[in-house]
């Protein structure tokens, strides 16, 4: 049986176990015992003694990692699933598209900590006692840190698909289902897998984050290394925050290995261009899995029922004729019109409904205070950014003009971004504290901390993929410094640049909030911003100011990316693209 | 011969496809129906047969076996499959196309299958038949191959296995050899009309799609050739030499040479019509033509052997042209009024010969004179720039006007053209990152 959607398993020459059964064998058995040790501690009730973080020993740490990592876990599928839902709809329908994509727009520009200082208190409503609902609240807070992109990715993908491949798909009289899993699915892996693993590097910054949460009197600390961090830091103990990083450390490096390059290699298979083009991704685990004989077989079963459940025809019977070429163009504008009548409706409702709220329980006075905030952010993010790009532009040309190297240290850089760089911040708030810094412009690094190697590895991958005979015809002229620079490289990475920097941008404005309110003991050290004031709000449970500074920051997002980013990508698109 | 022959008396002259006076409209930018691409095309397709429909880019011609395989809706008329009217892709219609669409991630053999697997045909039974069509072919050997892994001939091959394997009544083939290097287009050409000679495939009868003269006369027993703009039938051709076709015999020669005739033959003259492009004065659709080719077709054409007059066969023998290269610059070249066209030659015009022997300055002052006085879109942006005071003026002012005539796609590469050829004519400065065009350049 070959199988079309799971890499793992290919006709194999040989039955005979091989050495990489082994190892292979060891790895799967290990994620299944460290399964069933997990899933117990889900449904405890909130007051069980096990349901929270109360002891530093170094030994409970490899259970918390797994704890985070299933909740990372969680997210992702629960974010995979909103994909292919909400991103299929956006793309088959013409009217829910022009809803949804918006929304999504909207949706992807508010801080993903905003959304957990909400949702927390739902969420522990819909599962009273149990520490279940602190659980959805801190997946749903990672969820909201990776759907959207995911999404995006897929609804483009979708709106491209070649027409040949549709054409021969439609000749074929392949289902809705069918082309959904046989053309569409496929077609958009590379782009999904790749944004997935996007994602996921961002989401430890957040699992982290979102597993120690105060709103008001609500106090919960999810066993994880996040919450033990947040109990190290309470507790002012240094070695367990080296303890967690450590932890960390490992997690992240499992999880690159073990995770991130398996599916981006399975991923490349299904890029469409058919000229065997670039270097092929490569994986070790992969590798292994490919070779494993057992996993092979282990791997058709699943891989047989779900070709099976793709080729069902999963038809409804009244739409048997999808097209019918007599549709009247009138019935389907008068549709159109009734259909954006309802949306303009619900709009008109929801901004009364909000500036009702507002009205009644904030001033002005709360508004200037937050709009003052958040340009006082907004020009730590700016500096920042104008900082970060000064230092690894330079740095990140250099290495990746020089191959050999690059194809080290770009792992290091990708690896480096997953890191989740809130773990290290207690160790920064001591220096502040011992040394009495400006926490106004010291705490600002740490904003840029964790998204600053965004930049980095995009500058790489530009400077990497800069043509060799451009580099000869450069030698050749002689040109040389900063005519170099402006007229040869900077274009050349510019497109790059902007991708890395607009993801760089996106998560500083997130990590603000954590970044601007830190705590060691019962020293606060905070620094005015917009971060810190719905860190505050958030500590106090003061909603009506939750609120306020979430959708201040949001605005602020949303016109960054209008006024700034969107014409930089559409330059760097149109004129400085290398092919 | 005596298999064709045999084969006949079996399948019979039974009408499998029916084309009744279909028409098809462009979509235009506004989404109103534009001017027609096809315009009142009728024809039959019988038990037993190839029929090519030839003609030049923009005639139809794909549209046409869209509209036949249920893919694409006609605006007027209607198309009937033994009988029952067409209203979506039937089964016993299989297509194989230009750009081979092979879905990247499945297999040659996955590929092969999926047409069978997604009727819910049994796993074994679609392996079965799969190996038939692959074994058919030629392809055994690479069935777990990846079409990334096979050039350009083996992934057709996996085309033509895949629209094999479902027994199609009919075979539709869209260009399917203008995607591959002469070598391998003519092996491919040549195993499959022996295939069909020896009535090996599981099919009725091949309707393909190309431009290519000599590969219609080469394969088809009868010829449609489609005029363009909009695309009505011009001719009906029946090929009555036997197979094994010989590209030397005279009497292919001949044959190819008058398709030429016919093809070149100039329109009816209608009052207003600006030559040979879809559209009429300023809406006219404008092919993308660099400028350096349009000097170097008149080069050729003024130097020996041809000093003047080509016959456009030969000519594209020694270019190397195919004929949808070709016609474009011939027609650009005639609509300038650079050349002329006749009875399947070209023939250049007293200011083609001056175009010919002049040096660069010269050329392009006579490349921008004949733009004004014979291209009015281009007149249009020169009087527009010299009208206002700013002598700016945006493209997108021109782009909406332009998509009242024709589709969006048409209307980018229209103007695409005419910047173009403005700027070696010097008429005026384009500038891309505004989209805005201007009488100053740069200083």
């Amino acid at each position: 049986m070959l199988s079309r959607f799971v890499a793992f398993t290919s006709i194999g020459r040989k039955a005979l176990p091989n050495q990489y059964d082994l190892f292979a064998f060891a790895l799967v058995f290990a994620a299944f015992i460290a399964l069933t040790h997990v899933s117990h501690g889900l449904t405890l009730p909130l007051t069980a003694p096990e349901s929270t973080v109360v002891s530093l020993d170094y030994w409970l740490l490899p259970y918390y990692a797994l704890r985070t990592t299933l909740r990372m876990f969680a997210a992702i599928a629960a974010s995979l699933v909103f994909t292919l839902v909400y991103a299929t709809l956006a793309a088959k329908s013409r009217r829910a598209a022009l809803v949804l994509i918006p929304l999504l727009d909207v949706l992807q520009s508010v801080p993903i900590l905003g959304f957990l200082s909400f949702t927390v208190t739902f969420f522990l409503g819909l599962f009273p006692g149990s520490i279940l609902g602190a659980e959805c609240a801190a997946v749903f807070a990672i969820f909201t840190s990776q759907a959207w992109n995911m999404a995006f990715s897929f609804y483009q993908s979708l709106r491209s698909v070649p027409r040949d491949l549709i054409e021969v798909a439609r000749g074929f009289r392949l289902s809705g289902w069918q082309r959904f899993w046989q053309l569409e699915t496929p077609f958009a892996m590379p782009g999904l897998i790749w944004n997935m693993m996007m994602s996921m590097s961002g989401g430890w910054f957040f699992v982290v984050a979102s597993e120690a949460i105060a709103v008001g009197d609500t106090t919960i600390k999810l066993p994880g290394i996040g919450s033990y961090l947040a109990l190290a830091i309470e507790e002012k103990r240094i070695d367990a925050v080296f303890a967690a990083i450590i932890a960390m450390l490992a997690v992240i490096i499992a999880y690159d290995q073990l995770l991130f390059r398996p599916l981006v290699a399975f991923g490349s298979r299904f890029r469409v261009e058919l000229s065997a083009g670039q270097t092929p991704e490569k994986s070790f685990v992969a590798q292994v899995f490919a070779r494993t004989h057992w996993m092979r077989v282990l791997m058709s079963g699943p891989a047989r029922l779900f070709h099976a459940i793709a080729l069902l025809r999963m038809e409804l019977p009244i739409r048997a004729h999808p097209q019918t070429p007599g549709k009247s163009p009138g019935l389907s504008r008068a549709i159109d019109i009734a259909f954006i009548t309802c949306v303009v409706l619900a709009t008109l409702w929801a901004v009364w409904l909000i500036i009702g709220y507002v009205r009644q329980e904030l001033t002005w006075s709360d508004v200037r205070q937050s709009l003052l905030y958040t340009v006082f952010t907004m020009i730590r993010v700016i500096l920042l950014m104008a900082l970060a790009t000064a230092v690894w532009v330079p740095v990140g040309v250099w290495i990746g003009l020089r191959p050999r190297l690059a194809e080290k240290v770009q792992p290091l850089a990708q690896f480096l971004a997953a890191f989740p760089a809130n773990v290290v911040f207690p160790i920064a708030v001591v220096l502040i504290i011992r040394f009495s810094l400006n926490p106004n412009i010291w705490l600002s690094f740490l904003i840029i901390f964790g998204t600053q190697w965004y930049i980095l590895f995009n500058v790489i991958a530009g400077a990497s993929a800069f043509p060799n005979d451009l580099k000869e015809a450069v030698s050749n002229f002689r040109i040389r410094g900063w005519n170099w620079w402006k007229n040869v490289i900077i274009p050349a990475i510019f497109p790059y640049y902007i991708t890395g920097a607009l993801t760089a941008s996106g998560g500083s404005w997130n990590a603000a909030i954590v970044a601007e309110y830190v705590k060691w003991g019962n020293d606060t050290v905070s620094a005015q911003g917009i971060g810190a004031y719905i860190a505050e709000a958030t500590a106090d449970g003061d909603y009506p100011k939750i609120v306020l500074g979430v959708a201040m920051m949001s605005i602020f997002v949303i016109l960054f990316n209008r006024l700034l980013w969107r014409p930089l990508y559409g330059l760097a698109e149109r004129r400085l693209r290398l092919d | 011969m005596q298999d064709n022959t045999a084969r006949t008396s079996f399948a019979g002259k039974q009408t499998l496809l029916d084309v009744r006076h279909v028409s098809q409209r462009y979509q235009t930018g506004s989404g109103e129906p534009g001017p027609p691409v096809l315009d009142d095309v009728s024809l039959t397709l019988k038990g037993n047969e190839i029929v090519g429909l030839l003609g030049r880019s923009g005639c139809g011609k794909s549209s046409l076996l869209r509209i036949v395989a249920g893919l694409v809706f006609p605006s007027g008329g209607e198309v009937s499959y033994l009988g029952h009217e067409v209203t979506g892709p039937v089964d016993g219609v299989a297509m194989v196309f230009q750009s081979f669409a092979l879905f990247p991630w499945l297999t040659v053999l996955a590929n092969v299958e999926l047409g069978l697997r997604a009727k819910q045909v049994s796993q074994d039974d679609a392996r079965r038949r799969a190996l038939k069509a692959i074994d058919l072919i030629g392809l055994d050997g690479y069935e777990s191959a990846f079409p990334k892994e096979l050039s350009g001939g083996m992934r057709q091959r996996v085309g033509f296995a895949r629209a094999l394997v479902v027994h199609p009544n009919i075979l539709l083939m869209d260009e399917p050899f203008s995607a591959l290097d002469v070598l391998t287009a003519e092996t491919l050409r040549t195993d499959l009309l022996d295939l069909w000679v020896e009535g090996r495939m599981p099919i009725k009868s091949i309707l393909m799609v190309t431009h290519n003269i000599e590969e219609a006369v080469l394969m088809c027993d009868r010829i449609v050739v489609l005029s363009s703009n909009p695309g009505r039938i011009a001719a009906e051709i029946e090929v009555k030499l036997h197979h094994p076709r010989n590209r030397l015999d005279p009497d292919f020669r001949q044959l190819v040479d008058k398709i030429y005739a016919l093809m070149t033959k100039r329109p009816a003259p209608v009052s207003g019509r600006e030559g040979a492009f879809p559209g009429l004065g300023f809406g006219m659709a404008l092919p993308r033509v660099s400028t350096n080719t349009l000097a170097g077709m008149i080069e050729e054409i003024a130097a020996e052997p041809y000093v003047g007059r080509a016959d456009l066969p030969a000519l594209a023998d020694t270019l190397q042209m195919e004929v949808d290269e070709l016609f474009p610059v011939a027609e650009t070249l005639q609509l300038l009024r650079f050349a002329e066209l006749e009875e399947g030659d070209i023939k250049l015009t007293p200011a083609g010969h001056r175009f010919a022997e002049a040096d660069v300055d010269v050329r392009k002052k006579l490349f921008g004179d004949h733009l004004m006085a014979y291209l009015p879109l281009a007149a249009r942006i020169k009087v527009v720039l010299d009208e206002r005071p700013t002598h700016t003026a945006r493209a997108v002012r021109f782009l909406e006007e332009l998509e009242d005539y024709m589709s969006e796609e048409y209307a980018d590469r229209t103007l695409k053209s005419v910047v173009n050829w403005g700027r070696y004519g010097e008429l005026f400065a384009y500038d891309e990152t505004s989209e805005t065009f201007s009488l100053e350049n740069p200083q």
